[in-house]
């Protein structure tokens, strides 16, 4: 019969318009605004809209979100700062839309380069947000942040990072991305335990070669 | 590589040695180091592309491109044909001298040939002699130059390959926009002037419109020809597209798309690109199949560098790549609702799935639609705990019944049915002489899948449907679509189901790969079509070509031909129908 399939159709969008409020009821009046709420409605038993109420409610990163790259330091015991970054230059040779500068510290004395950055730039205009830097670098030194809302009024002087602007420390790290700093810290112990096993060989066999030149 | 791909080229063939028997003097073998398929003399390319239809059954034209080896001298035709029941392709090459490249159109033979070979004009400067209508395509007539070849560059050229030189280590820092200002960074011909440039290239296009006249014999009215601009600000559009249309009162009698608004040369960058540095960029070219165009461009560079993924990431590709057909085909299918003039509601529906797709997205690879998930030879990363537990309540409860659900509340939808049964119809014939692909072939009564035909990663594995509907009209695309959902689904199950532990990635992570000499065309059954990548390596850490055949855009091919005859309203339809992303038509 003509109209059959319209008036079931009519049918689905009224389920919809009442799901809403059906689930608002389950939720006691308290579907916005609850942050036990948003997560189900967030999730694949989500009723009804689920239209975010921006900014009063945000939706939750996930770990591996990825926005625009930040630095990371270690604050030693004494205060010091020191960047895990070396100035190797991986990430600024993977960058597909080459944002990042580098500008490679001296030795003043001998001139010869030494492993850590005097600069570092990056263009976040032109950044793509793709994570290959935090992907292919070695030093654990260069990660994804999760901050999205970094609207400027002048593009011009704003939205070039330096190295001030770009450097966080470990903690924070850990704060956003609890379990890739995990990985990180093994891989880094793992690192630091080699070294030493290395160090310690060698001083071993520095040892023996001594006590055979004494014999 | 030439001995491991040999015993392919004898299944197509049946015997290699045949071919070039039936064809003396006019083929040759490719010879050179990782290269594939024949050479054919430019003056017998006619001939043979006849034969190769007509006697071989190579009835599908896939891609046709050109790649410029600038230190030969050499212009090269690069051709992809393919047998409509399914198998390898059979690549045949034609070269001309670079200074004066003349090739012999193939339109006559495959129609589908018509934009590619216009877009292999425009960028690259091969003269293709018959063509019925060889104007630019995506760049603007008056356009100085072929943007493609390697000798040209552009307003902002830095360097011919990244990584460029100044990043590191003295990192000098500029805008680009205060060594070339504004005013300055664009190249005109030197007797151009913007001001008083009259667009002539509309004319060639209001020229190449077929003509009506009807005078009014007595029995009819005397009517006037209308030429209608639809977009390229249009709504109906998907962006920034136009139509031009010739009308016989209401009635759609010739059409032309114009493309290019949102050119940017991605293959120009894509040249300049280290190989891993392509990867976040061919997520924008099919935007809402991002996880798709990963696949097709790692499949063709592990070709290249003759790898494997290991188990599970193979698995989690084909998890990701179906997700990727569901999320995309909900749009369409929500969006063909718009077009119909039903704002949004179902569109909103379809959404409010593909939402939570993208979620699941964003937990895995960090973004909800760059995605940049795929590596040469495995994946980025591992799935995040709990994300496969999210999929399996997706895709096991969710999903299916909100399919059902969208089934129940469009299908039988009177109003839908009316608009969309016999309108835009495209024959089998028609389809694939086009070369037409994806949901627009199969709508046509073409049970063409290139998961099933030349299957890829491990879809030989995997029990599925190739939806196939038989009447060619805007319904059908729309069936087609909905029961590639479900067919998505199922094979989404099954691998949930099946994968294993394992490692994600052959060997270590590196951010250079070594990529060995040679070619390899890599391509994917996206939720579009068929999407292929052309990549030729010189060893180099940059692709020396870098190709994209996109089925949105080659699927345009066909537009004109499904609009003919209908009304202005059906055109916003069928183009909806055929659901085109303009990242990728213009790319």
């Amino acid at each position: 019969m003509y109209g059959v399939g319209l008036v079931k159709g009519m049918g689905v969008t009224i389920k919809h318009f009442v799901n809403t409020y059906v689930d608002d009821l389950r939720w006691f009046g308290r579907r916005y605004y609850n942050p036990e709420a948003f997560a189900v409605r967030q999730s694949p038993q989500a009723q009804g809209i689920f239209t975010v109420q921006y900014p009063e409610e945000k939706l939750i990163m996930p770990e591996e979100f990825r926005y625009i790259p930040f630095l990371i330091y270690d604050e030693l015991e004494d205060g010091t700062r020191q960047d895990r970054c070396t100035s190797c230059g991986i990430c600024a040779k993977v960058c597909p839309p080459q944002c990042i500068w580098i500008v490679r510290s001296d030795d003043p004395e001998t001139g010869r380069p030494i492993p850590e950055p005097s600069e570092f730039f990056i263009d976040i205009d032109i950044c793509m947000n793709c994570g290959l830097c935090s992907e292919y670098c070695p030093f654990e030194a260069i990660r994804m942040d999760h901050d999205y809302e970094i609207s400027t009024y002048d593009r011009f002087s704003e939205n070039i990072y330096n190295k001030e602007k770009l450097d966080k420390p470990a903690s924070f790290y850990a704060a956003v991305r609890p379990l890739n700093y995990a990985i990180d810290e093994a891989a880094i112990a793992e690192k630091v335990a080699k070294k030493a096993a290395k160090e310690a060989a060698r001083k071993q066999r520095q040892a023996e070669k001594d006590r055979k030149t004494d014999e | 590589m030439t001995d491991k791909e040999s015993p392919q080229v004898e299944g197509t063939t049946r015997e290699p040695d045949s071919l070039e028997q039936h064809f003396p003097g006019i083929l040759t073998p490719d010879e050179r180091e990782g290269f594939d398929g024949y050479l054919v003399a430019p003056d017998k390319l006619t001939e043979f592309a006849t034969r190769l239809r007509d006697e071989f059954g190579y009835d599908y034209l896939s891609s046709v491109t050109g790649v410029d080896y600038l230190p030969d001298e050499v212009m090269e035709v690069v051709y992809h044909a393919y047998r409509i029941e399914g198998g390898p392709a059979l690549v045949f090459k034609t070269q001309v001298p670079r200074a004066d490249p003349v090739v012999p159109s193939l339109v006559g033979v495959w129609p589908g040939a018509d934009f590619q070979e216009r877009e292999a004009w425009d960028l690259l400067g091969i003269r293709f002699t018959g063509h019925p209508n060889l104007r630019r395509i995506l760049m603007w007539e008056g356009f100085e130059g072929h943007p493609l070849r390697k000798d040209w560059h552009e307003a902002y050229f830095e360097e011919d390959a990244k990584p460029f030189a100044n990043r590191w280590p003295e990192g000098d820092v500029y805008r680009i926009e205060d060594k070339i200002p504004f005013g300055k960074n664009v190249q005109y011909p030197s007797e151009f002037t913007p001001e008083g440039w009259i667009p002539e290239g509309d004319e060639g296009l209001y020229a190449g419109l077929g003509q009506i006249s009807n005078d009014g014999d007595g029995s009819s009215l005397k009517t006037d020809q209308l030429v209608v601009n639809l977009g390229p600000q249009h709504p109906s559009t998907h962006g920034v597209f136009r139509m031009v249309v010739t009308l016989d009162g209401e009635t759609v009698t010739d059409l032309k798309p114009v493309m290019g608004y949102l050119h940017r040369n991605h293959e120009k960058i894509g040249e300049r690109n280290t190989y891993i540095m392509n990867m976040p960029y061919t997520d924008r070219l099919d935007y809402l199949s991002s996880m798709s165009n990963n696949f097709g461009y790692a499949l063709a560079v592990e070709k290249l560098m003759d790898i494997q993924p290991p188990e599970r990431a193979e698995y989690i590709r084909v998890i990701m790549a179906e997700l990727t057909r569901i999320v995309s085909h909900l749009w369409a299918i929500g969006f063909l609702l718009n077009d119909l003039g039903a704002f949004f509601t179902p569109a909103l529906y379809a959404i409010n799935e593909r939402e939570l797709i993208l979620d699941v997205f964003e937990a895995v690879s960090g973004s909800r639609m760059m995605c940049n998930y795929f590596r040469f030879g495995g994946l980025a990363r591992d799935l995040p705990p709990g994300t496969l537990q999210t999929i399996r309540e997706l895709i096991f409860e969710r999903l299916p019944r909100r399919v059902d659900e969208l089934d129940i509340y469009l299908t039988e939808n009177e109003i839908v049915r009316s608009r969309c049964i016999g309108v835009g119809v495209l024959s089998p014939e028609k389809a694939v002489a086009f070369s037409a692909a994806g949901p627009v072939l199969r709508a046509s009564g073409i049970p063409y899948d290139v998961r099933r035909a030349e299957p890829y990663g491990i879809y030989d594995r995997f029990d599925f449907e190739v939806a196939v509907r038989y009447g060619g009209d805007v319904y059908d695309r729309y069936l087609v679509r909905l029961q590639e959902i479900r067919e998505s689904i199922r094979i989404v199950q099954q691998a949930v189901d099946d994968i294993p532990e394992g490692e994600i990635q052959t060997g270590k992570p590196i951010f250079q790969v070594r990529v060995p000499a040679g070619e390899a065309y890599g391509r994917v059954e996206n939720p579009k079509g068929e999407l292929g990548f052309y990549v030729v390596s010189n060893g180099k850490p940059n692709p020396w070509r870098y190709h994209i055949r996109a089925p949105s855009f080659i699927n345009l091919t066909a537009l004109a031909e499904m609009c003919k005859g209908h009304k202005v309203a059906d055109v916003v339809a069928i183009l909806g129908s055929i659901d085109i992303i303009l990242g990728e038509v213009d790319r």
